[in-house]
């Protein structure tokens, strides 16, 4: 079958085809094996350890990795010339989704499998991987990535750590500090970045044991108390040459490469933390009794399950999806002669808007999951006795770490400006045909199953278009400096691409269970859809209100209403619908 | 050697239990299914165990609907080298299930039938008593350990206040339980490869159910416990008078 494939950020101006539209429904059978596995793993050997590995037992930690070495599941995305298992996309994102309820240890294996495992696989010669790749597959290894520096988070490449050339050549002699450095308290491997002759910026493989290489206090977190995280100090480090990665001057290939692939495993981490918490709040609503009946029978109650069911439930799909336009871009590349390693990190890149929309659903759909959990639980929520008081803590710093949500936002909309601009996405007509669209009447009647959804998000996107397009016009090369205009630009491609997402799986759906098989699944894009064209509308109208005047802001406010149009819904019994059916299964 | 592991697969333990048609059918609608404890955690570990020491082939049987094919493809990725799917309804009476085991076990020359002690389901621990009695074989019940050396099995049981000891020379049937072996997760390669070992579907051979279930009752819920510890004997003798109201 002859499918189109979207190209990364054309979801915005595009329609995807359908048959190349992945649902987590369509994950075969083997991946689900390894999904049960995983989660067999965590709640057999890590779950009962949280308490002591919030308390500090970093050795447990680096046990249970060796353990999951041992399982493959270190090694699972390496390829197999050096004993990795090369599995496919999804198998990667079941993976994450399974190791997202291991709390503090999730931290650990993701940071070690992730931004530490992964330079060396994209960046590294084959001397490099030959030495370092099995070890880390294993277990034997455990890496941790050192970008950050005291002065520099978000603004990575301002790194103030040099390297200079030792006067023999055979040397990089590092000096510098990094900062919240995941892992460090027992890495063997260490990837730091610095500045070759002050501003080239570069990475560097730097083996624990060193000289000059030390380690400052653990740092008293807010949760995720259990990952170790310190800081790194190089003073006159030696470094071997051949320890150098990739090349000078462009470690920021490095650095940003893998944390496209980081961002979009975050937000699954994510999103299996918030489907386990959930569970813990949706059977502690049917056990808890105030009133003489079970608090999952308020309405209060039961919207709260609804709200976060129907969040978790448009993550996945945005998720599944961005799984499916990743692994069929590595087919592709791979099919014409491309290998493997190079086609994953390729399309990863192609996806990288993608990535970072969903590293803010993922961490802000746990963040709210958390936060109604709490508060299901009441004054037990506040407790330690509680599961939920541990989510709570350990969610928050999903917002702060591989990129912040700000410097997520701002990549999401800028990244597709740069592409516009660069000519690899056409952003200019459909935005002039959404512009034509704000004088066209459309009398166009809706028809068919889902007419008036599929109308809908056309139309979000005409909003977005419209927005984009006048502000863009406003501001010509001032548009970076409008941030604010830019989050709620981003806010507005966010409910877009998670909306249609779920719009696609319900199709999917519907096509393989018929329209009353898909009857909740609808019931969740309905309300998912009434919710976020009112955000889109207010969104829309203060990015309009703060970048138009005279007669093209009446105008654009009056399209903006026509665009944000959606059914009246009865909102109330269409969530209670939904809850119901979690109520019952007691899960999600 | 040759192993023949029996695999049966049990509602998950958090599963809600309810019947249907009557009360005579157990209501699988929404329920996940597993594979029953004993039989993965004992009865198969300690197969693959022993094969490991002394080579030989550990298969893995069950008796019941073609989906059970999943139960069985997750027992070779921990281990197992085949499998074997006799195909028929759901499996519930056991005489009709170790009847076609037997069969089977006979005419491929296995050496060992093993199973779990029990299914965590039903809980009949009648299985592994009738293969032994249709293959003519020792049968040995709630085994906690099993050494082998040569032709001889050295089998561990307990009983009430202690443990049993047996050598047993030659084939034989064992249900296995807590002690034979530690639980083995799968692991990924074992998922990946478990795709290009055998697994045979065969038709069911002798089909004679015996026994029907005419009813399943539930008991009623357990009132409300309240647990005490030994230092609080006082909150004890209070809640007795004051909340049951019995003293
Ligand atoms: C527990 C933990 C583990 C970590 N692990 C690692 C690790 O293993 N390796 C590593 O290298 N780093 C790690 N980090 C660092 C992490 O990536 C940084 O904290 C993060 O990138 C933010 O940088 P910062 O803390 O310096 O915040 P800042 O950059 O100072 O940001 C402060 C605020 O300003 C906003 N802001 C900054 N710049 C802009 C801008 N241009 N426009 C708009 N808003 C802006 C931010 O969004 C944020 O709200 C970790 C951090 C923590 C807390």
């Amino acid at each position: 079958m002859k499918t189109k494939t979207l190209k990364g950020g054309a979801f915005i101006i595009e329609d995807q085809d359908l048959n190349s539209f992945y649902a987590p429904e369509m994950l075969s059978e083997e991946v689900q094996q390894f999904s049960e596995m995983i989660s067999d793993f965590v709640e057999k050997k890590v779950k009962p350890n949280f308490d002591k590995i919030d308390k500090g037992a970093h050795d447990l930690v680096v046990s249970l990795l060796k353990e999951a070495g041992e399982l493959g599941i270190l090694s699972a995305s390496l390829p197999e010339e050096y004993q990795g298992l090369n599995v496919d996309f999804h198998t990667e994102s079941i993976i994450s989704e399974q190791v997202g309820k291991a709390h503090s240890f999730s931290v650990a294996l993701a940071a070690h499998t992730g931004i530490g495992t992964l330079p060396i696989l994209y960046f590294g010669n084959s001397e490099q991987k030959s030495k370092y790749l099995p070890g880390l597959g294993s277990g034997a290894l455990l890496a941790s990535y050192c970008l950050t520096e005291p002065g520099s988070g978000s603004d990575a490449l301002g790194a103030k750590t040099k390297a200079v050339l030792s006067e023999d050549g055979k040397h990089y002699i590092l000096n510098g500090q990094k900062m919240w450095i995941t892992n460090a308290g027992f890495a063997d491997v260490f990837i730091v970045f610095a500045q070759v002759d002050g501003d080239k910026f570069t990475g560097f493989i730097v083996e624990k044991g060193s000289e000059g290489l030390t380690l400052g206090a653990e740092e008293e977190k807010m949760g995720i108390k259990g990952s170790s995280t310190r800081m790194v100090f190089l003073e006159n480090v030696k470094v071997p040459v051949e320890n150098l990665l990739g090349e000078i001057g462009k470690g920021h290939k490095i650095a940003f490469n893998v944390l496209n692939i980081g961002r979009y495993k975050l937000c699954v981490m994510a999103m299996g933390g918030a489907k386990e918490t959930f569970n813990h709040a949706v059977r502690y609503a049917n056990e808890r009794i105030q009133f003489k009946i079970p608090i999952a029978k308020f309405g209060a109650i039961r919207e709260k399950i609804a709200d976060m069911a129907i969040s978790i439930y448009a993550t996945e799909s945005a998720t599944y999806r961005t799984s499916g336009l990743i692994e069929n871009q590595i087919q592709e590349l791979t099919s014409n002669g491309m290998d493997k390693t190079s086609a994953k990190l390729e399309a990863a890149e192609e996806y990288s808007i993608e990535c970072a929309l969903l590293k803010v659903i993922g961490s802000e759909t746990l963040d709210l999951v958390v936060d109604e959990s709490v508060q299901i639980y009441g004054g037990m929520g506040f407790s330690e006795e509680s599961p939920v008081a541990r989510a709570y803590r350990d969610s928050r710093i999903n917002r702060i770490f591989e990129g912040t949500n700000e410097i997520n936002r701002l990549l999401g909309v800028g990244t597709l400006a740069k592409r516009a601009m660069k000519g690899e996405l056409d952003l200019q007509s459909p935005i002039k045909a959404a512009m034509g669209d704000l004088m066209n009447m459309d009398f166009s009647e809706v028809s068919g199953d889902l007419g008036a959804e599929k109308k809908s998000i056309a139309n979000a996107k005409k909003a977005f278009l419209i927005i984009a397009g006048g502000a863009i016009q406003k501001f010509g090369l001032e548009f970076e400096r409008q941030q604010e205009i830019i989050m709620k630009l981003s806010d507005i491609m966010i409910d877009i691409f998670a909306a249609e997402s779920i719009l696609m799986r319900v199709e999917k759906k519907i096509q393989t269970s018929g329209l009353e098989g898909a009857a909740h699944d609808i019931n969740i894009l309905k309300v998912f859809l009434y919710e976020a064209m009112d955000r889109i509308y207010m969104k829309g109208k203060q990015a309009i209100h703060s970048s138009q005047e005279g007669d093209q802001m009446t105008m654009m406010l009056m399209g903006l209403k026509r665009f944000t149009k959606y059914e009246s819904i009865n909102v109330v019994e269409t969530k209670r619908a939904i809850a119901k059916i979690y109520i019952e299964k007691q899960a999600y | 050697m040759k192993y023949l592991v029996c695999i049966s697969k049990v509602p998950d333990t958090t599963a809600k239990i309810s019947f249907k048609n009557e009360d005579k059918e157990f209501n699988s609608d929404g329920v996940t299914f597993i594979m029953n404890p004993t039989d993965e955690w004992y009865a198969l570990v300690r197969a693959l165990e022993l094969k490991e020491a002394s080579g030989g082939q550990v298969t893995v049987i069950n008796v019941g609907p073609k989906d059970n094919e999943k139960f069985l493809r997750s027992a070779i990725a921990i281990g197992a080298d085949d499998a074997v799917l006799i195909e028929a309804n759901e499996e519930t009476e056991s005489y009709y299930i170790a009847k076609n085991i037997a069969k089977y076990a006979q005419e491929n020359g296995y050496n060992f039938v093993i199973t779990g002690k029990e299914t965590i389901s039903f809980n009949s621990f009648s299985l592994g008593g009738m293969i032994a009695e249709f293959m003519d074989l020792p049968f040995i019940n709630q085994a906690t350990q099993w050494m082998l050396n040569g032709e001889v099995s050295t089998i561990y049981k307990e009983i009430e206040g202690g443990e049993e000891v047996l050598e047993v020379t030659g084939n034989c049937v064992i249900s296995a339980q807590k002690g034979m072996a530690e639980q083995r997760l799968a692991n990924m390669k074992g998922i990946m490869m478990a795709k290009t070992k055998p697994l045979a579907i065969i038709p069911i051979a002798l089909g004679e159910e015996k026994v029907q279930v005419s009813q399943y009752q539930v008991t009623p819920p357990r009132g409300n416990c309240k647990m005490f510890t030994l230092d609080q004997i006082d909150e004890l003798v209070q809640a007795l008078q004051s909340e049951a109201k019995v003293i």
